[in-house]
């Protein structure tokens, strides 16, 4: 079976001051479709970096990264934007809306940019945003939003158009435990039903408990890697 | 077009977000376009206005002379047509209007003063559609055909020359064989024109008595023509052309009176060189503030391109913010043009600066001539130029890499 990520020896050094910081050290990692897989290490650890490669975000000094079968390591800008279009799904830690858009304009940002015609847009978004729990709030900007629910409506915009594969920085981060609870819950949900490919960075010890696969990291390099029954 | 659409519902909120800032540039904008036209409108009345007075003090829009009279406007060098012939040439060729006249150098003297004049031997039927003399508004009465007796000057000749109306004055000038020829004539009215010069320079009498003072026969020295619009004299030349032979010489207006033909070129050049000026002081605050909203959203423009946004769309996306910046902008300043303008088409009154203006043959009252075409230049100009200065910001937000740009604090 086709993985659905594939990492083969990344290498990725930042320069801070004077200072050479390994962010990914020679780690190579292989998730299949499918795969619940949180990544945890002490901050520094390399788990954003990696996220960032796997999500062509950012290019490794050296090594491999392959997504469904193709290389994107050595993609030009707009090859990597198709394909974060069309494979990828983003949550980032901070909640990073669009201020300009209504929730529901940010829902379906991503589908506009794909093309989708505007009625099926439009019962998506509203669909998506009732089952993250915030139907009502369709016309609400994000400043007239709570923490958490600007973040559901990332996970709305990150899932609508079912990637296969979603990418989670710290997404609960800065939610209260009761919407961090339902947030995992959908992430499951779509993993069981989808069959979508979650990976997700966390120090959270009640993200981990969701997880099917955990990867510690440390120091840029993989130091755990178990498989576990999900809460 | 779904995505010319997304950009642009995009390009207008982030327009709005510091709604302070936009309006700041919005009026500058708007200030700058009204200024470019408004200016505008003032010197194209102006000079449209000296074009068209000069136009109808002396070249009507095309002229046939013989080929030597513009070099020596002298009576020996006299159209070769008839009065006879003429009218069979022209009469029904379809001119917004044509006269022949007599016009030569001569002097005028009363019992106390001399002056040089241009005579001018009219029929005033033919010429009232040339003339910049309202016949309706002259001290006495103007002349009532071709074989008037009388003499009809300037008001500010009449002072010089210490004469008035039923007074006689002598006519001088030379006829064809180099003799004084001479007559007396009664003034039998004064007229009144925009400027002082015009009243100093010119005197009318009548064609057939011009005639027989120069001892001419039937013959003039200069057949003028009327079309629809001196802008465009091409269709009357042509025509003129057409119906005369080489024994004359056709003249646009612009080539006898250079000056005033190089003005109305020069027109078009100083208004885009206006525009253009005006456009570099509006584009530092362009330049600035569309630099200060890329600045403010690098974090957005971040996301964006992680969400699988091309860099090329970011670049569409700045544009299209800048484009709707001058075009609303534009079409306040456009607005505010047309609604100072429109009231002051009448007529602005600027005697007190009178004399100077006339130094440069410009009448005391000012007529600002808001011209479509003048305002379509102003505004594709501003679009142009807007553009090409928002390529810059554009290109930078479009070459953010989206991992630095999503953490910028």
């Amino acid at each position: 079976m086709m993985s659905a990520v594939r990492c083969i020896n990344l290498c990725k050094t930042y320069r801070q001051g004077d200072v050479d910081i390994k962010a990914l050290d020679h780690l190579s990692v292989e998730i299949e479709k499918g795969e619940f897989v949180c990544l945890m290490s002490p901050s520094g650890g390399g788990k954003t970096t990696l996220l960032n490669a796997i999500g062509g975000l950012d290019i490794p000094d050296s090594g491999e990264v392959w997504i469904a079968g193709e290389r994107i390591d050595q993609m030009s800008k707009g090859e990597l934007a198709d394909l974060r279009l069309a494979n990828i799904g983003f949550v980032f830690q901070a909640y990073n809306l669009i201020p300009v858009l209504t929730a529901q304009e940010n829902v379906e940002f991503v589908m506009q940019v794909q093309g989708v015609r505007a009625a099926e847009r439009r019962d998506k978004s509203f669909a998506i945003l009732e089952e993250v729990g915030l139907k009502g709030l369709e016309t609400r900007r994000p400043a007239e939003m709570s923490g958490g629910q600007q973040q559901r409506v990332a996970v709305a915009r990150a899932i609508v158009s079912r990637p296969e594969l979603v990418l989670a920085d710290e997404p609960t981060a800065n939610l209260d435990s009761k919407t961090s609870t339902e947030l995992m819950e959908l992430f499951t949900e779509l993993n069981e039903h989808h069959n979508t490919t979650f990976v997700i960075a966390t120090h959270d010890q009640r993200v981990q408990a969701y997880a099917k696969r955990l990867v510690r990291m440390l120091d840029g390099r993989i130091v755990d890697d178990v498989e576990q029954h999900a809460a | 077009m779904q995505m010319f659409f997304v950009l642009s519902r995009l390009a207008w909120r982030y327009l709005w977000r510091n709604h302070r800032r936009t309006i700041v540039m919005l009026s500058a904008i708007a200030v700058g376009t009204w200024a470019m036209i408004f200016m505008t409108a003032l010197t194209r009345g102006m000079v449209d206005q000296m074009i068209v007075d000069g136009i109808s003090v002396i070249p009507g829009h095309v002229q046939i002379h013989d080929p030597e009279y513009l070099d020596d406007p002298s009576v020996n060098n006299r159209v070769a047509f008839s009065d006879t012939e003429l009218a069979t040439r022209f009469d029904d060729a379809g001119f917004v209007a044509w006269a022949a006249r007599v016009r030569v150098p001569a002097v005028v003297t009363s019992e106390r003063e001399s002056r040089g004049v241009t005579l001018l031997g009219i029929d005033p039927a033919a010429e009232e559609s040339f003339s910049f003399v309202d016949y309706d508004n002259v001290d006495g009465r103007f002349l009532e055909g071709p074989d008037d007796k009388g003499i009809v000057l300037g008001a500010k000749l009449a002072d010089t020359l210490e004469t008035r109306v039923g007074k006689r004055v002598v006519l001088m000038s030379q006829d064809p064989d180099n003799e004084i020829a001479d007559r007396g004539f009664r003034v039998v009215g004064l007229f009144h024109a925009e400027m002082e010069a015009t009243e100093e320079s010119y005197a009318f009498v009548g064609k057939h008595t011009a005639q027989k003072m120069l001892r001419i026969g039937d013959t003039v020295t200069e057949v003028v023509f009327l079309g629809d619009d001196y802008r465009d004299v091409e269709p009357v030349y042509s025509k003129v052309v057409g119906l005369v032979d080489d024994s004359v010489r056709v003249s646009r207006w612009t080539e006898v009176d250079t000056y005033l033909g190089t003005m109305m070129g020069m027109m078009d050049g100083f208004m885009l060189i206006w525009v253009i000026v005006i456009f570099l002081a509006l584009s530092f605050g362009l330049v600035n503030t569309l630099v200060m909203a890329v600045f403010e959203r690098i974090r957005e423009i971040g996301l964006m391109l992680a969400l699988g946004m091309k860099p090329s769309s970011i670049l569409g996306q700045i544009l299209i913010e800048s484009m709707m910046l001058l075009a609303v902008g534009l079409a306040i300043g456009d607005l505010l043009a047309w609604a100072t303008i429109k009231p002051l088409e009448s007529g602005i009154d600027i005697s007190v600066v009178a004399k100077g203006m006339e130094m440069f043959g410009a009448a005391s009252v000012l007529y600002p001539n808001l011209d479509i075409d003048d305002v379509i230049l102003s505004n594709v100009v501003v679009m142009i130029l807007g553009f090409l200065a928002s390529l810059s910001p554009a290109w930078r937000a479009s070459r953010y890499e989206p991992v630095e740009a999503i953490t910028k604090v």
